[in-house]
């Protein structure tokens, strides 16, 4: 709904068979945000013209095989894939995070929680950088944000010779409520408390917790709603899907 | 084919009775086939034709201006305003459960959701209601994981939120755990889909999962007592799909919006025959099918088990010809075959083919309707073995370790291990979450918020199958009316031992006409329900326990009030009748393992008088919090009001001199409430429960980080939470 000349962002998000998670992101971003939304099938491909990906969460093809490594395949994602080379920006939630990683967008994999056990529960996040497009204008480094978490495999491993970089391309990171990372505030066991990082261009975000479902106050309040708007101004500013 | 010999025992397998099998022989004027003989068998089972309870059932009252759909529909649907249904039914798989904790429970998640989607409402939310005996005994453990894991496994799948439910321990369900699960959906009006097929030669359309011999016989293995026999029952258990039942749920509303579809059913209960005469029989209708038609992922199925199957995720439609192509299209989209198994005739016959032979040839309103009567058994009072409760050594009790200990036991802990593993926020229409009173959530586009909960007392009922069953009735509503909300209807699980035995026969009709006259009280219709009998042992029968499920509306969302202290230095207020006696506590109950006497009482007029009452303070918005009492007395429910609130609150209260410290902390008698105000709201208050003639006391004040009641104990909000968050 952009006025005054300002041109608003459009998204898209892709719906998988077993997706479960994308009514509340089309919900989030049409409703809340107020911008332009297309679902895309997963037989379909991503229209160019979009400026913002929501890969969402859920179950996707059921999880069978490995979370994620059957949707990683689908005809969809040589769209995504098209647009992440051109630098539209993209967010993988929860089992969007998973199917990213599968698709090699993103580096690491995601293994069963340390507790063995699915966890439903909010977690506070500590922002770890600035300048990201997922961020900038909205959350700064060190800002804390508490939003939903649903995952069983969310424990983010990445192999020791590219730790480093993990850790440099980390925007998200389990904390407590003031900020502090350490291994008590880390729900499912992911490597330095990673609970979202960027491809190195930084224009591919996937985080397991979920701020679509952070978007009003009165189911869940609104921190998640900072990370849609900070993508929703700066994918505009960037140009990126143009 | 070889011909199977139809000898006596083979029928008694079949669980039919001499007299049922005379009249099949009658109906048919042959003998029948096997095939046939299962066909009644399944039919006939209590699980489809609630032959042992029908009379009972039709007691009830389920009609109210609020009703779309009563009972005989997939689920039951309410107007809930503005053009909007909720559409909610409760069932259990407690047999399944017993036999195969995991898959029981995940099956019966898949089951009932599908009766939600099939009536075209969007499943938004699951509550469980769960009964085991005590954890750390026998294989309890083993169940309670097992069960909690099936319904995290489908729900989460599936994307729909569990938002309540209960976990209560007692040694009766030791043998017999009941596993009852409840979904609710929402719908607009004119997108409620029912069952009743209509025309003749039109196609029955089957899709989703391929027929295995999984879950063969399922309905009559519901029927019967566990044994210990029971484990090689394990092909009766089914297999869920999760995956397979998000597409069918996403295919299934899309067919209902396409407005191509004339009825529809889920398979469940006696798979393929079940619904598919269902739906025939309310039509008026028969049908021909022809079963080489169907999809099978097993070698070799024969007639009997193709139609007897219970494999999961499989759907059912009747379409008309014209719009076959469209109806494909849509599951097309979703990898969905669309398979016509049949049509419908207007012979009245059911006829099967399978292999270029007819199979079956029965008409169809005889096993669909044209039950034979089981003998009646007599029922006779049988109330249990009790101890007073003044026998049960409340006088010396240290109240400040008695809460402690109940609150470190399994049934009065934090849940918090369970509802962790469920997606409660999935949909993100979740605004109270599991573990503080009834579930609420958000219905986008619609002004109102929908509140939901589950109740169920087997002590209760125990000790008088008609109080206790009233006094269950009242306290799910009271839970509704507490979170702010008006309730409107209900579903009910009875969950019985045998109803062949004098006892049993009692208890089931006791608790019927229990629940039938609290409803009529309180005005919420039953719109439908489930009966799971024979839940006994040759050891032990479970407590006779009927769960009840009920929804509710907050007309305004301000209106919410939450269970949880809210402000130091606000009143505390006991609203409702007096303390007398602690019968039937579960505390008591714990701590000697006897049946705590006496019985509860319940006067319905009081009941709805106290509950307009509170609603009326909490819409004027004079209530910082409300809760209502129950299990675990006055003593746990200031405890919970404690736990919840955010940043420590307790409260100091003061016993009423004069009256027994144990009735009064302890007592589970029904038509009470603590709540809280602001010290300028206490005269309002006060009026308006003059003016509406109930009874209040003030008992105390809400205080910063203990919880006291004077002169008996004082225990801090730290200790209360180690003992209550760290035993799960």
């Amino acid at each position: 709904m952009g006025s005054g000349g300002v041109v608003s962002a459009r998204w898209a998000v892709v719906v998988f068979p077993g997706s479960n998670c994308d009514q509340d992101f089309v919900h989030a971003v049409r409703d809340v945000l107020e911008r332009e939304v297309v679902e895309v099938w997963h037989k379909d491909a991503v229209p160019e013209d979009v400026d913002c990906i929501a890969i969402p969460g859920g179950f996707s093809y059921g999880d069978y095989l490995r979370a994620g490594s059957l949707a990683a395949m689908s005809p969809v994602m040589r769209s995504v894939k098209e647009h992440a080379a051109k630098g539209t920006l993209i967010i993988g939630v929860c089992n969007g995070f998973q199917v990213l990683c599968e698709a090699g967008l993103l580096p690491g994999a995601l293994m069963k929680n340390a507790s063995l056990r699915f966890r439903c529960m909010d977690v506070y996040l500590r922002t770890a950088r600035n300048g990201s497009p997922f961020t900038d204008g909205f959350l700064k480094e060190g800002d804390v944000i508490r939003i939903p978490m649903a995952h069983g495999y969310g424990n983010y491993y990445v192999p020791a010779d590219q730790a480093e970089a993990a850790g440099r391309q980390t925007l998200f990171a389990y904390s407590d409520a003031d900020g502090g990372v350490e291994v008590g505030t880390n729900p499912n066991g992911s490597v330095m408390n990673i609970a979202g990082v960027t491809n190195e261009r930084g224009n591919v975000l996937g985080m397991m917790p979920h701020p679509e479902r952070a978007v009003e106050y009165l189911v869940g309040g609104t921190d998640g709603l900072n990370i849609l708007k900070a993508m929703d101004a700066n994918a505009v500013k960037t140009g990126a899907g143009a | 084919m070889t011909t199977i010999e139809i000898t006596p025992a083979i029928v008694a397998e079949h669980g039919l009775t001499p007299k049922e099998y005379d009249r099949i022989l009658e109906v048919l004027g042959r003998e029948p086939t096997i095939t046939e003989l299962g066909v009644f068998s399944v039919m006939w089972s209590e699980h489809c034709s609630y032959k042992h309870t029908r009379r009972h059932l039709a007691t009830l009252p389920t009609k109210g201006p609020a009703v779309l759909h009563g009972p005989g529909e997939n689920a039951g649907a309410v107007d809930i305003g503005e053009g909007w249904a909720c559409v909610f039914k409760i069932e259990s798989h407690n047999h399944p459960s017993a036999v195969e904790p995991y898959e029981g429970a995940a099956t019966g998640v898949g089951g009932i959701l599908r009766d939600i989607f099939a009536m075209g409402a969007r499943p938004v939310a699951l509550l469980d209601p769960l009964r085991f005996g005590p954890p750390g005994e026998g294989r309890n453990s083993h169940f309670i994981q097992g069960v909690v894991k099936g319904i995290a496994d489908y729900g989460n799948c599936i994307g729909v939120p569990v938002l309540g439910g209960e976990l209560s321990i007692d040694p009766c369900y030791t043998d017999n755990c009941l596993v009852n699960v409840m979904a609710v959906g929402v719908a607009k009006h004119e997108e409620l889909m029912t069952a009743n097929a209509r025309g003749t030669g039109n196609p029955l359309v089957y899709y989703g999962n391929a027929t295995g011999r999984d879950g063969t016989h399922g309905a009559t293995f519901a029927s019967k007592e566990l044994s210990e026999e029971s484990e090689e029952d394990r092909g009766c258990v089914q297999v869920g799909d999760p995956f397979m039942g998000k597409k069918i749920l996403e295919a299934t509303l899309e067919l209902i919006r396409s407005g191509k579809i004339i009825a529809l059913q889920d398979m469940g209960a006696a798979g393929l025959t079940c619904s598919s005469t269902e739906m025939a029989s309310k039509g008026g209708l028969g049908l021909h099918m022809d079963l080489d038609k169907v999809p099978q992922r097993a070698a070799n199925l024969s007639a009997y088990e193709l139609l007897l199957s219970e494999s999961q995720e499989r759907m059912l439609a009747v379409v008309s010809p014209e719009n076959l192509e469209v109806v494909e299209g849509i599951l097309a989209k979703w990898d969905l075959g669309a398979h016509v198994v049949g049509h419908t005739t207007d012979t009245d016959r059911f006829v099967v083919e399978h292999r270029g032979a007819v199979v079956a040839d029965i008409p169809l309103q005889t096993i669909c309707n044209e039950l034979v009567w089981p003998d009646e058994v007599e029922a006779v009072a049988s109330p249990p073995e009790t101890r007073d409760w003044r026998d049960c050594g409340t006088g010396d009790f240290d109240w400040a370790e008695v809460l402690k200990t109940a609150l470190a036991s399994p049934h009065f802990a934090s849940k918090r291990w369970i509802h962790e593993q469920y997606d409660h926020q999935v949909q993100t229409n979740t605004v109270v979450r599991p573990g503080v009173g009834a579930g609420v959530i958000r219905v986008r586009g619609w002004k109102g918020l929908l509140a939901m909960t589950t109740d169920g007392n087997g002590l209760w009922c125990m000790l008088d199958p008609y109080e206790g069953t009233k006094c269950v009735t009242a306290e799910a509503a009271r839970n509704l009316v507490a979170c702010g909300a008006r309730p409107v209807a209900v579903t009910n699980n009875l969950n019985f031992g045998s109803p062949r035995k004098p006892a049993g026969a009692w208890q089931l009709q006791e608790s019927v006409r229990g629940l039938g006259d609290a409803c009529r009280a309180l005005g919420t219709p039953v719109t439908g329900g489930n009966v799971s009998l024979y839940n006994e042992s040759p050891r032990m029968a479970v407590f006779p326990t009927p769960v009840i499920g009920m929804i509710g509306v907050i007309d305004d969302p301000a209106h919410l009030t939450a269970a949880a202290f809210r402000s130091e230095g606000d009143a505390v207020f006991l609203i409702g009748p007096a303390a007398t006696h602690a019968g039937g506590s579960k505390i008591l109950r714990d701590r000697t393992g006897v049946i705590p006497g006496p019985a509860l009482r319940i006067d319905m007029d009081v009941e709805k008088n106290v509950q307009e009452t509170v609603l009326e303070l909490i819409r004027e918005g004079l209530l910082t919090a409300a809760a209502d009492v129950a299990e675990g007395g006055l003593l746990v429910t200031l405890a919970e009001m404690a736990l919840n609130s955010r940043g420590g609150l307790g409260a100091t209260v003061n016993p009423p001199s004069g009256v027994d410290a144990g009735a009064w902390l302890l007592s589970e008698e029904p038509s009470r409430f603590v709540v809280t105000c602001r010290a300028g709201n206490v005269a309002g208050l006060m009026l308006r429960c003059e003016g509406r003639g109930a009874r209040f006391a003030q008992i105390g004040t809400v205080a910063s980080g203990h919880l006291e009641m004077q002169g008996l104990a004082r225990i801090s909000l730290s200790e209360m939470r180690a003992s209550w968050e760290t035993a799960l």
